[in-house]
Order: structure tokens, then sequence, then C-alpha cells
């Protein structure tokens, strides 16, 4: 669920900002216009800025600070982390999301990348309109209802594509979901869901390139393939890290898909596959609170670290 | 993109921050503050031995059932139309998804909204929903329902539910194993029906030479273990006291179960798929020779147009399966148990459901797809069985003998065997590996999940 939420929000975001400059430029002379734009705009970010605290930034924080303290209020310094990092599931947890990110990203970037030039370079309009529209559909499903559709997908039985299922060895759903192909199976079905929006601000951005850049370098001799190396994909790096980093702070948070993959399979895909699943069960199952909070800050911390990564080496901050 | 703006907002970021710090820090601690003590003394009721929330006889009551039991609660509404009873269907804690125990412990941190009745598929959960400072079970033989109701029960029934003599629950069904078989198969082929594991054995390598593409048996199922190890002996579930647990998959009996387990696998003759799956019926239908299982297979496989759908006069129960020399046992997987929370504010139409769901005719007879654990239910639907004439052979007396032989050194610990058993053996038996080699992995998996519950293992 988390994935399309996150990537409805940039689409959105990706066609805004252009527009939205071009069109602040003229009215900045007269200062009191300014001043009520501003005030407006407090108005308008708002209602984020509440939400956020109350649903984000909060819960954050009381993780935090319960992290560091035991069942009955004391602290009690990094006991809970040591008991989380200790448990049997935790490090298969981790290697499975590693695992999952992995595939997923490295899939994620390569390929929407690629399909967003792929479209761009067509000639027609009305084709390279409906191919987006296409890949956005199956954005508009939200996580669970998703995986429900793959549930027949991954059914070598009623599969729509039992062939292709069949040539990869697999007769039955519990080979087919056997926990060595469970990261790639999960990657598939975050691609099927999110790709599509992450196209379309691909293909917002590639708009973004100015037209003399693209005709100097035909002038230039460059081909399709030379334009989008040493043209498009540098003046894409920006976007192709923001799509890192929302792509892995949502991807670390696994736990929809592999829920109900767990109850449809009948336990064969484990209810602890993930970290944010082992989060669960500490706080619902053991009622152990201040251990689900240790997990979530490892996690959080975790893709803080390698969202930093991503910002700094994509040069998202930096100005133009 | 160096505009007015970003200034303007740069040197505004100290002060908006300040006071979303001191807005964070305020809540932070009207958080803190109002957690403990939250929760309010109640007085121990002497009548019926638990705190009872303050009592309204029209209040509705929200009844949790799984998709199996909807008709219980329709039965119920049919029958009372003036009790309000809202029916909410959730997976019933199948294959030990622990949705019951997480949903109510997800109340117990609201602290509201826990249901009135929750029917359960695992008969285990009177181990956590009995303890607690704040347990949700509430208890039915200190004063709540008459003595003699409960004695009404076929013996051992309420067994899984009885913690320190006090019973926190009802069974909805008795679900020992059986050995189901195709009389007219049998017939066919000329065989004879096993009473014993080691001919099960023979009889499985013979229809694998002779009449391959039929099945003796499945492991499929989160539920196999309780099949085969639970009905073979093997001391792989032992609750020794309330916190501590024990495991041994090398025990001869363990070990001998899953040699035969692994050589029926080879010889094809055990299916892989779960008996609810599309493959299993489209592969198997007209095809079970045998199927040692659960009571419940009578209505939920065999008898039922969506799965199996046998024909009439075709299928029989046998006696559960012996080792040679020695006494049957049976397994057991589920029996369905219901539970009435402490917390509800109208225990007289809970208690009312209850005594309805268990043993009323109008559901546990004319509708219920097991044996009801209810005894004058049990004998009723028996009876109504043997009228129907679809099970061949003698079904009321087998399955009558098999209720009272579920070997009783397998536990009912906190966590669930069937979710362990899914997610370490059965994807590494459908990959082929030999369930022998995954004993000790079995074991390790068993207790790992026994300690972070809590047990301390011998």
């Amino acid at each position: 669920m988390t994935v399309s939420a996150v990537q409805r929000s940039p689409s959105d975001a990706a066609a805004g900002s252009s527009r939205g400059i071009r069109r602040r430029r003229p009215a900045g002379g007269r200062k009191s216009v300014a001043g009520q734009r501003s005030r407006v705009s407090y108005f308008f970010v708002s209602g984020y800025v509440l939400l956020a605290v109350a649903f984000g930034v909060f819960p954050t924080l009381y993780a935090v600070f319960i992290a560091f303290l035991d069942g009955d209020g004391r602290f009690s310094g990094l006991g809970n982390f040591a008991q989380v990092v200790g448990d049997f599931r935790f490090w298969p947890a981790v290697q499975h999301v590693g695992a999952f990110l992995l595939a997923w990203l490295v899939g994620l970037l390569a390929l929407v990348t690629l399909l967003a030039l792929l479209v761009h370079s067509l000639g027609r309009r009305w084709l390279s309109s409906s191919i987006r529209f296409v890949y956005y559909i199956p954005g508009a499903l939200a996580g669970a209802s998703s995986v429900v559709l793959w549930l027949f997908v991954l059914n070598p039985t009623v599969s729509p594509v039992s062939a292709v299922l069949h040539a990869f060895g697999f007769e039955t759903f519990v080979q087919t979901v056997s926990p060595g192909n469970l990261p790639v199976v999960f990657a598939v079905i975050a691609f099927w869901t999110g790709a599509g929006g992450w196209i379309v601000v691909m293909y917002g951005a590639l708009n973004s390139i100015p037209d003399e850049v693209l005709e100097a370098a035909r002038m230039d001799g460059a081909g399709a393939v030379r334009t989008a190396l040493h043209i498009q994909l540098p003046m894409l790096r920006k976007w192709i890290s923001y799509m890192a980093v929302m792509s892995l702070a949502s991807g670390a948070q696994l736990f929809v898909e592999p829920r109900v993959l767990s109850q449809a399979s009948h336990a064969v895909v484990p209810a602890d596959w993930s970290l944010n699943q082992l989060a669960y069960l500490y706080a619902f199952k053991q009622q152990d609170l201040n251990g689900s909070a240790a997990i979530a800050v490892i996690l959080l911390v975790v893709s803080l670290a390698l969202s930093t990564f991503f910002v700094i080496r994509g040069g998202l901050f930096e100005r133009d | 993109m160096s505009t007015p703006q970003t200034r303007e907002r740069s040197t505004r970021i100290p002060k908006r921050s300040v006071a979303a710090l001191t807005v964070l820090s305020a809540s932070m601690l009207a958080i803190t503050a109002c957690t403990p003590g939250a929760s309010t003394a109640e007085e121990a009721d002497s009548e019926y031995g638990f705190a009872t929330v303050e009592q309204k006889s029209d209040a509705p009551i929200t009844v949790w059932v799984d998709a199996s039991r909807q008709p219980a609660a329709d039965a119920f509404v049919a029958a009372n139309p003036d009790v309000p009873v809202n029916i909410e269907t959730y997976d019933g804690g199948a294959d030990g998804s622990g949705s019951f125990q997480t949903k109510v412990q997800a109340f117990d941190q609201a602290g509201s909204g826990w249901p009135d009745v929750v029917f359960s598929t695992q008969n285990n959960d009177a181990a956590w929903a009995s303890q607690g400072s704040d347990p949700f079970a509430a208890p039915l033989n200190k004063g709540y329902f008459e003595q003699s109701f409960l004695d009404g029960f076929t013996e051992g029934a309420l067994a899984p539910l009885t913690v320190d003599d006090t019973v926190y629950g009802l069974r909805n069904d008795l679900a020992p194993t059986v050995t189901w078989y195709d009389q007219s198969l049998m017939d066919e082929f000329g065989y004879s029906v096993p009473t014993t594991w080691e001919e099960y054995q023979e009889l499985g390598e013979k229809v694998a030479a002779e009449h391959p593409g039929y099945i003796v048996g499945g492991v499929g199922d989160a539920f196999a273990e309780e099949i085969y190890f639970w009905g073979a002996k093997a001391p792989v579930n032992t609750v020794v006291d309330a916190n501590t647990f024990s495991s041994d998959t090398s025990d001869p009996y363990a070990k001998n179960m899953a040699a035969i387990i692994d050589d029926l696998l080879d010889a094809g003759v055990l299916a892989q798929e779960s008996v609810f799956s599309p493959e299993f019926v489209q592969k198997y239908t007209g095809k079970v020779l045998m199927l040692p299982g659960p009571v419940w297979y009578s209505g939920a496989l065999f008898s039922n147009p969506d799965s199996l759908n046998a024909k009439p006069g075709t299928i029989a129960a046998g006696l559960p399966l012996a080792w040679e020399g020695e006494e049957p046992a049976a397994g057991n997987v589920g029996g369905g148990t219901w539970f009435i929370s402490q917390h509800s504010a109208n225990l007289d139409a809970a208690k009312k459901f209850l005594e309805f769901v268990t043993s009323d005719e109008r559901y546990q007879v004319d509708l219920a797809p097991g044996l009801p654990a209810h005894k004058a239910a049990a004998d009723k639907w028996l009876a109504k069985q043997a009228e129907g004439g679809f099970f061949t052979g003698d079904f009321t007396e087998n399955v009558s003998a098999a209720s009272a032989q579920i070997w009783d050194g397998w536990g009912y610990p906190r966590f669930s065997q069937e979710a362990v058993w899914a997610k370490t053996v059965t994807p590494k038996l459908a990959a082929g590996e030999s369930l022998v080699d995954l004993l000790p992995e079995w074991q390790k998996a068993i207790e790992n999940e026994a300690q972070v519950n809590g047990y301390t293992i011998k």
C-alpha cells in the first residue's frame, strides 16, 4: 500500500514544480502580493504539516523514546536492540528485505529509465500517452488487492501465464513461492504496481530537458542511443536518485504483500518474513512494544543512512 | 531556484522548528502522562469469577467467525431474532496465522473494541487468552455457565481449553484423525484396508507400482504434522509445565514416521498440495484411495460438491492407524473453539450464543460439517450420518472410538505448530528434500518459536 501512495505523489509534484516556477516569476515584483501568497501557502501546507506531525513525526519520536525503555517504563539502554538483534528471526528477515530491495531497486531503476526513454522517443503522441496510461493502471490497485490478483498469476494451476511458470520448473504454488524465489516474487509484484507511476514521472522529467540541448546533440550527429546515454541520462540523475530514495523507503517497510501471501499460502510464506512483519509480531503477538519500536528505529536508521547516500550521490539537494 | 521565497524560508526555519518541537514535546508529555494508571481497576465479580463490565441487556454482541462457521452464527440469528448480533468474519486463525491474538492485543492497547464472542480454529488459544494481567477469555466454570451444561461435553473435549481447572472456552467440534479410505477403490484393486502404519507403508508402495496416480495421503497442509506425528505419538510438542517445553524429533516414533513419509513421497502416493487448493481437487478427485485426516474431512472434502464430491456409499472412516503391536492413537486437527470476552457488556446474550452454537441441533446436527463436541449433539450427528448413508463401513463406531483415542502427549503451547511446520518443512518437501534429514531443522525451529514465546527448553 505504501508503494502506490508514495509514488503517486511525486508525479503530481513533478507536474506542479515546473509549471509553478514559470508562473511565479512574473509576479515577483510587488512585495505585498508576495507576502499574501506566502501566507496562503502556509495555509495550503498546514494540512500536510499537521498530518505529517500527527502520523509521521510524532510516532517516530515516540518510537525512538520507547525503544530505550523496558516493559515497565524504565530506561534500559540498548537492551531492546540487543534482544531483537539476537532474535532468531531478525537476521533472516534482514536478508529477505535486503535481497528484495536489491532485486527491486536495480530492476526498477534500470527498467523504468529504459521504458521512459523508449516511450519518450515515440513519435506518435497518442501512442505514447496511451502507453503511459496503460503503465499507470496497475498503480491504481492498492497493495493488498494487487497481491490477491498475483495469487492467481503465481499459481501454475490457474495462472494465465502458467507456461512461463512451467518453463521455470514450477509445478505447484508452493514451489513458486519457495523461500529462494520470494524476494524476486515480491520485486515483480512491487514493480508491477509501482513502476507505472515512476514511468510517468520520468517522462515528465525527460520533457523538462530543453529542446535546444537535444537539437544540438542531433546536429552533432548523436543518435537516439548516444543522446540517451550522454544527454538524457546525466540530466535525469536527480530524478533517478529521487526514485531510489522514495522506493527504498517504501520497500524497506514491506509488509502487506508478504502478510497476504502468508495467509494465502497457508503459512508456507512465513508470517515473520520481513522486518516490519517481525515488528508487528513483537507488538501484537508478544506484547513487546519496546522491542517492536527498536526494530522500527533500526529500520529508520538504516533507511536514513542509505537515503543520505543516494541524496548525496544523486545531488538531490544541489541547486541548478 | 534561488528565489525570494527560498531565502525567506531559510530565515524562518529556526522559529518554526522551535514551535514544532514545543508542540511535540508537549504532546509527548501528555501521552506519557496518561499511559500509566489508564486502566481502572474493576471489582472482581464473585458471581461469575471475573471482573465484569457494566451489563446492558440490549447491547449488541459482536461475533467473530471464520467463513465455515458463518452458518452457525446465521442459525443463531434465525433462532433468536430478538438478540442483536453483529457477525464479522475473519480467517479464524487458520494455519496458525495468529490473527485472533494480534487483533485482541491491538484492542488491549486501545483499551476498547473487543469482540464479545470469537471462534478460533486453533485449540491452543486458551494458552494465551487465559493469561496476562487482563486476560481476554472469560472463565466459564466459575459461576457463568451451569456445570451441568459443561458436563454435557464429550470427555476430554474441553481439556485444551482448561488451564488450572478453569475452563476458558467451549469446543465446537472434535477433530480426531481417522483413516479415510475409498471402499469402492479398495474392492476394485483387491486391497484390504491397513490398520497399522507398517501396513499403510506397504500398501502405498503397492499402489505406486500397480496404480500410479492414486494417493494414500497428503502432506501439503500446515496441519500435516498433527495427522502424522501426533497420530504416531511423536514427542515433538510436549508442554512440560506452564513455562517449560520440549521437542524431540530424534525419538524413534518421529524418525520412523518421517521415514514412512519420505518413502511414500518418493513413491508419489502422497499429495503435496493443500487439500483446500484447486490443484488438489483437480488432480485427485476420484483418485483418493486413502487419506488419513481429521473427522471434519467428511463435510469439508468428501461430501462437499466444491471439493472431492465423492459418490455416496464409497467413502469410509477407518480407525486411526497404530504402530505394529500397539494400541491405535489418533492425532487431532483443530476442532474449533469458542471464546467469550471478559469485556463483553452483554454476557447473557454471549452465553445464549455459545450454548446455541455448541449444542443446539439447528446448527450442530443440521448444518455442522464435523463431529460436535457436545455429547448429545454428537450422538444425533452420528445417527444422522448413519441414516443419510453417505459414508459406508462402521462410520459411527470408528469415529466415536477415534475421539477417545487422541494421544495426550501432544500439548497446547502458546504458539502454533502449524505455522512452524508450514514455513520450515512444507517448502523443502516440495523441493524434494528428505523429511528424515529435515527433522533436526524442524526441531530447532520449534524450539526457537517456543523460546520467543517465553518457554524454557528442556
